[in-house]
This record gives structure tokens, C-alpha cells and sequence, in this order.
């Protein structure tokens, strides 16, 4: 049952300028409805993505031809709201990896790290410049190395750390599983439980 | 010995395992769950050849997408039907008993966990839905999950968390007539900001939060996520035990005597040190109405919508945009705002205490007749005392009908969706773009004032009627 193992990305990046993106944004509640964990990539954004008859509303980014990639660059405050890991599975399901904000809501953050994905929390002056660069050229490339925590702008040379708890990031690295671990400790559980 | 916060006290009672360089190992007395956010992680168990761990800590109730007419028909709508069945297929092969549409006890998982004594002081719970905050009222660690983690708790009955910081907010002195819980809430919100309370569990402390009930406790601590934070307690006293005393799961005879003596140890140590602290005055509160697209952008209800002035860059397009989609202008006034929609109910404002202030306001009066209004009880059991209380009549007599308890209008996954365009005053706990339907303009606030907004059809102080 593990997760994708992560240790680095090279990738261009799929820009969402907009601050304070909650989960019902992400994907609305009429979206989480399913009991198997599939088809959530196709309604990420849903309510921004297409239009009222269905057909993709071109003015959105992710319809927009010019820009693609592993990478989600969004506003500050990303994924606030309700703790819905269906916006955790949207979001890995439409072939994202990694997550760039200048900061993410707890609950978000943790769902999505059990979901191999990588929250990469920069600074607001970074994320400006990432934004700033894809503008210029949506193709910039940037490289996202979990080992050495850093997340690089390889159009500028800009280089910033980011912060990763050391368990889950030995999760992330090896594709370990929390429920595998867990699972492990049966003895120490029933243990205490019975104290 | 070291002073200690309340949370700190049920936190480290329950470590199993501190992980190094890692999260905690921590257990789970209660465990809550619904129809949307656990059949993926039954399917994780199955395929992992599991059952639940511990089924009788498990507790089962369908709530977000069930109808609120007619709930002893089939449910209409395919995914819902196949999600409701789902839940009642995993609860029968997990031995998990399951509080479904036909069953006394069923309800929102949050109102049904304190009505019926199942939430205590000093437990940690956890459920797969961020307002599970709500039982923080009761002195214990409540916190909403993933499915993720749903799935960890099916399987061990534990979670892996790293320990919040901890914040205290105080609310000093004797409310103002018609001001709620609900007011407190939307207060403190818009002004730490929805993100004022990211990485922290609150504390919520002073006379002013003393002299609330049960009722208004779990208000408070349903809203405690809405600032950011994992959740919100309130230490136990004599108002908590009194209201859990003889309820259906609450301990009995030595057994009470014995958890009443523990209970009344928990509360923050004197000299205690939290990471962050608040302290409002209660008089400061008005009655408190949502003009934006977040719980946070909240004003008095005599107030002007802010005009964003001094606010630059991706703040402002952001406050632009919020108010584009209300369809509201800086610097208006908010009252005499003509709406549509009124909704009393979810988790936030479903109790029985809801309905009385509501019934007792519109008592003798008749709704406006362009306001379309859901009355909406949180559980069985509220559906049942709004009855026996001759609320119900009441109701009628000024124009309203009760439908049946779930989360409704909350979150709209059901059929009442506000329509696109339309304004509906709300008790319920956020207003983020297309929450209660698409395109549906949604201002949160309490049950009286949402009482008022019925009655006159536009937003009004509920003290000028
Ligand atoms: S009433 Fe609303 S907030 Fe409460 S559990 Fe239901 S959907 Fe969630």
C-alpha cells in the first residue's frame, strides 16, 4: 500500500496566482461523492476549469496550452477549509507532485503528504519571483530536491530551503506507508490500551 | 513539576509512541464517521486484508448528503443512495453499530456524539470532517482528519501527529443582549484572520465563555477551525457535567463518580505557557454578520462593509473578488440588505437551544413572503424536542416548516442548493464561493439573527425588532 516514492523533480510549473484557494475551490462537495478513490484529477477546480455547460473555460491556466508540468504554484494560504482529502487526490490525480504556496492550511498539508505529493513552502518573495518568471516564459524550468530540501529556480539560479518534518520525509523518500508503521505497533497499542 | 496546559494534559495521556524526529503516536478513545469521507479508507482496510480495530469505539452516522424530506423513501440521487449504502455495508462487516436514517439516535455526527453522552471530557476524538472541533467543548482534544488518517484509526485506533501549538483566547465580561456564541465566534475570527490559528490548538478561557452553555460552547468550538487552527476546547465545569450527567452512554453510578473526580483536574495549570494569546471584551461584541467570501470577513451588523482601503497587491484582488461575488460595495451599509434564503441548522447552530432562541423571536410574527427558509434540526433527538416543546407550532404559525435532521444546506449536497445570485443568511459555519450551492451568496450569522432576516426579508439587528 505504499506511496509513490519521491527524491527529486525537474519541471515546469502550473501557475494559480490567486491567494486563500480553499478546498471547496480545490473541489466543490458536490465532487465527493464517490466511495472509490478515482476521477478526482478531472474536477480540480471544477468550478473555475470549466464552464456552466461543461466546456473548459479557456481563461483558466490549466486550459491554457502555454503552461504544463508537475509542479502547482498557487497564492498564499492554499487549501483551507474542510479537511476533504478528495482535494489532496484531485490534485495528485491531475499529475501534480509537488505544491508551491507561501503557505498551506494544516490539514491540507498533512493529507496531502500521506498522498505522496510534496508541500513545498517558500517565501512570499520567492513565490513572486516563481510567478514572475513563468509569465515571462512558461517553460522556466525549476528543480525540487527532497534530500537536500531545496526548491530551485533554474531560469534565475534562485535557490530556497524548505521545511519537512525528518518521518515524513523518510516516508516520502522511501514510499513508506503510515498505516504500514502503525500497523507495526500492535503490541505497543494493545499495551497501552490495556494500562 | 512543570505547569501544564489543559491540552497538554490529555495529550501526553495519550502517547503511545513519540516517533523520533516524527509525529506522535497518539490514541483515539472516540472515533466518528460518515458517509463521504470513510468508504475509500473501508476500501484501504479490505485491501490490506483488515477489519476495524476497534469497532466499539467506532461511531456511524449518514449525514452530509442525505435529504431532509422524506427520508423514509429511497434516496433519489444515485451517488448519495450508493454512498449511504456503502456506509451501512462497512459498518455491518466491521461490527460497527450504525446510527442510520431510520434509527432515534441519528443525526450530524457532531451533535449526536454530546447529545448522546458519548463525548466526554479528557478523550481525544477524531472524525473525517474539520468541525469535529465541536466537541472540544467538553474538555477533550477533537480534531478533524483525513481519509488518510480515517484509515489509521480503522486499522490501529491511533494517528500519527505532530503536537500543535497551543493559543488561549480570552473572553472577559457579561455579553450584550442578543449576542451568541455565534457572535463570539465570527468576532474573533475576523480579527485574528482565517489564518491566525494555522499550527495551534485553542484554549477558549474567561467569564465570558464560562457563562455560555453546552450549546454555546460547541458553537464556539465547531468555529475554533475557522481561524486555521486544528481546534478549540473549553476546560469542563459544572455546566459540562450537568449536561452530560444521564445521557444514554454517559458513565453511571461508581463508575460516574469515579470519571467526575478526574474530569474536575482538567484544566489549564495556573502558571501554564501557551504560544499565543488573545484576550477580548465581551461588551466589544455586537451581532455579527459575514459580508465576504470567509468566515473571517465578518462585521457588526450595524457596521459598513470595509472599503479595502490600505489593503495592496493580492489582498486587495482578493477582497475585490470577494465582494464581486457577493455583489456587495465597499463602504455600504450591511442592514436592510434585501435576501432570499434563510437557513437555521448544521453542526454550528442545529441544537435544541438554536431553535428555541429562533421560535421565541418569531413567535407572534409572520416570515416575509419573499424569504424561502430551511429549518433544519441538527439530530433525531432535536426533531424530537422541537415537538415536545410545541416549537413546532410556533414555527408554523409564523410561516415555517421543520424538515428532517442532516447537514442540508450546510454544504449543499443534498437538493437544498441556494440558487446562483441569491442571498441566504445562514447558522452555519462558512461562506467560501459556491459552498451552499453554486454561485449561492451566502452571510453567516446566529440563529436570531437569522430569525430577524426571515421575519423583515432583509438583514436586521435583531434588538430593533
Ligand atoms: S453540518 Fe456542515 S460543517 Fe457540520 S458536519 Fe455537516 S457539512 Fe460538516
Amino acid at each position: 500500500m505504499a506511496i509513490e516514492k519521491f527524491q527529486k523533480l525537474v519541471s515546469s510549473v502550473v501557475p494559480l496566482p490567486i491567494e486563500n484557494v480553499d478546498t471547496d475551490q480545490i473541489i466543490p462537495a458536490r465532487f465527493l461523492k464517490a466511495v472509490e478513490r478515482k476521477g478526482f484529477g478531472d474536477n480540480l477546480f471544477r468550478d473555475w476549469r470549466y464552464k456552466k455547460d461543461g466546456s473548459p473555460n479557456p481563461d483558466f491556466v490549466m486550459n491554457n496550452a502555454r503552461f504544463s508540468g508537475k509542479i502547482l504554484v498557487a497564492g498564499k494560504n492554499f487549501g483551507s477549509g474542510s479537511s476533504r482529502e478528495h482535494a489532496a487526490w484531485a490534485v495528485y490525480d491531475a499529475g501534480f507532485r509537488v505544491v508551491v504556496s507561501s503557505f498551506f492550511a494544516d490539514i491540507f498539508k498533512s493529507n496531502v503528504l500521506n498522498n505522496g505529493l510534496l508541500p513545498v513552502q517558500v517565501s512570499d518573495q520567492f513565490l513572486a519571483e516563481i510567478f514572475a518568471t513563468v509569465e515571462a516564459d512558461p517553460k522556466a524550468q525549476f528543480e525540487v530536491d527532497l534530500i537536500g530540501q531545496t526548491i530551485v529556480n533554474l531560469k534565475t539560479n534562485s535557490t530556497e530551503n524548505f521545511e519537512i518534518n525528518a518521518y515524513k520525509k523518510e516516508c516520502l523518500l522511501n514510499g513508506y506507508d503510515d498505516i504500514d508503521y502503525l500497523i507495526s505497533l500492535k503490541a505497543e497499542i494493545a499495551a497501552f490500551k490495556k494500562a | 513539576m512543570e505547569p501544564k496546559t489543559l491540552f497538554d494534559k490529555i495529550w501526553d495521556a495519550h502517547i503511545v509512541k513519540q516517533v523520533k524526529d516524527g509525529p506522535d503516536v497518539l490514541y483515539i478513545d472516540r472515533h466518528f464517521i460518515h458517509e463521504v469521507t470513510s468508504p475509500v479508507a473501508f476500501l484501504g482496510l479490505k485491501n490490506r486484508g483488515m477489519k476495524v480495530y476497534s469497532p466499539k469505539n467506532t461511531i456511524a452516522t449518514p449525514d452530509h448528503n442525505v435529504p431532509t424530506i422524506n427520508q423514509h423513501l429511497p434516496i433519489k440521487e444515485e451517488l448519495s443512495r450508493v454512498q449511504v449504502d456503502a456506509l451501512k455495508a462497512n459498518c455491518a462487516a466491521n461490527g460497527i453499530e450504525l446510527y442510520g436514517l431510520d434509527h432515534k439516535y441519528h443525526g450530524i455526527v457532531h451533535i449526536i456524539g454530546p447529545e448522546l453522552g458519548i463525548t466526554q471530557p479528557g478523550m481525544t476524538i477524531v472524525c473525517g470532517d474539520s468541525h469535529t472541533s465541536t466537541h472540544g467543548a467538553f474538555g477533550s482534544i477533537a480534531f478533524g482528519i483525513g481519509t488518510s488518517e480515517v484509515e489509521m484509526v480503522f486499522a490501529s485506533q491511533c494517528i500519527l501527529q505532530p503536537k500543535p501549538k497551543k493559543m488561549r483566547i480570552n473572553v472577559e465580561g457579561v455579553l450584550q443582549k442578543d449576542v451568541t456564541a455565534k457572535d463570539i465566534a465570527l468576532y474573533f475570527i475576523s480579527q485574528i484572520s482565517t489564518s491566525g490559528g494555522t499550527g495551534h490548538f485553542i484554549e477558549f478561557a474567561g467569564s465570558a465563555i464560562r457563562s455560555l452553555s453546552m450549546e454555546g460552547r460547541m458553537t464556539l468550538c465547531n468555529m475554533s477551525i475557522e481561524c486555521g487552527a486544528r481546534g478549540g476546547m473549553i476546560a469542563p465545569d459544572e455546566t459540562t457535567f450537568e449536561y452530560i450527567h444521564g445521557r444514554e452512554f454517559a458513565p453511571k453510578g461508581a463508575d460516574w463518580d469515579q470519571k467526575l473526580a478526574a474530569w474536575k483536574q482538567l484544566k489549564s495549570d495556573d502558571n501554564a505557557v501557551f504560544d499565543a494569546e488573545y484576550n477580548f471584551k465581551a461588551s466589544d461584541i455586537e451581532p455579527m454578520i459575514t459580508y465576504g467570501t470567509n468566515p473571517g470577513m465578518g462585521i457588526g451588523v450595524n457596521g459598513t462593509i470595509p472599503t479595502g482601503q490600505g489593503l495592496t497587491g493580492s489582498d486587495l484582488i482578493t477582497f475585490t473578488k470577494s465582494l464581486e461575488y457577493m455583489g456587495l460595495n465597499p463602504g455600504d451599509k450591511i442592514k436592510g440588505k434585501k435576501i432570499d434564503y434563510v437557513f437555521i441548522g448544521s453542526c454550528t447552530n442545529g441544537r435544541i437551544e438554536d431553535f428555541r432562541l429562533f421560535a421565541n423571536f418569531v413567535k407572534g410574527k409572520q416570515k416575509a413572503e419573499s424569504v424561502t427558509a430551511w429549518i433544519v434540526p441538527g439530530s433525531k433527538k432535536v426533531e424530537q424536542q422541537i415537538r415536545e416543546e410545541g416549537i413546532v407550532e410556533i414555527l408554523e404559525a409564523a410561516g415555517f416548516a421543520l424538515r428532517q435532521p442532516g447537514c442540508s444546506a450546510c454544504l449543499a449536497m443534498n437538493d437544498d442548493k441556494v440558487p446562483e445570485g441569491k442571498y441566504a443568511v445562514s447558522t452555519s459555519n462558512r461562506n467560501f464561493e459556491g459552498r451552499q450551492g453554486p454561485g449561492a451568496r451566502t452571510m453567516l450569522a446566529s440563529p436570531l439573527m437569522v430569525a430577524a432576516a426571515a421575519i423583515t426579508g432583509v438583514v436586521s439587528d435583531p434588538r430593533d425588532i
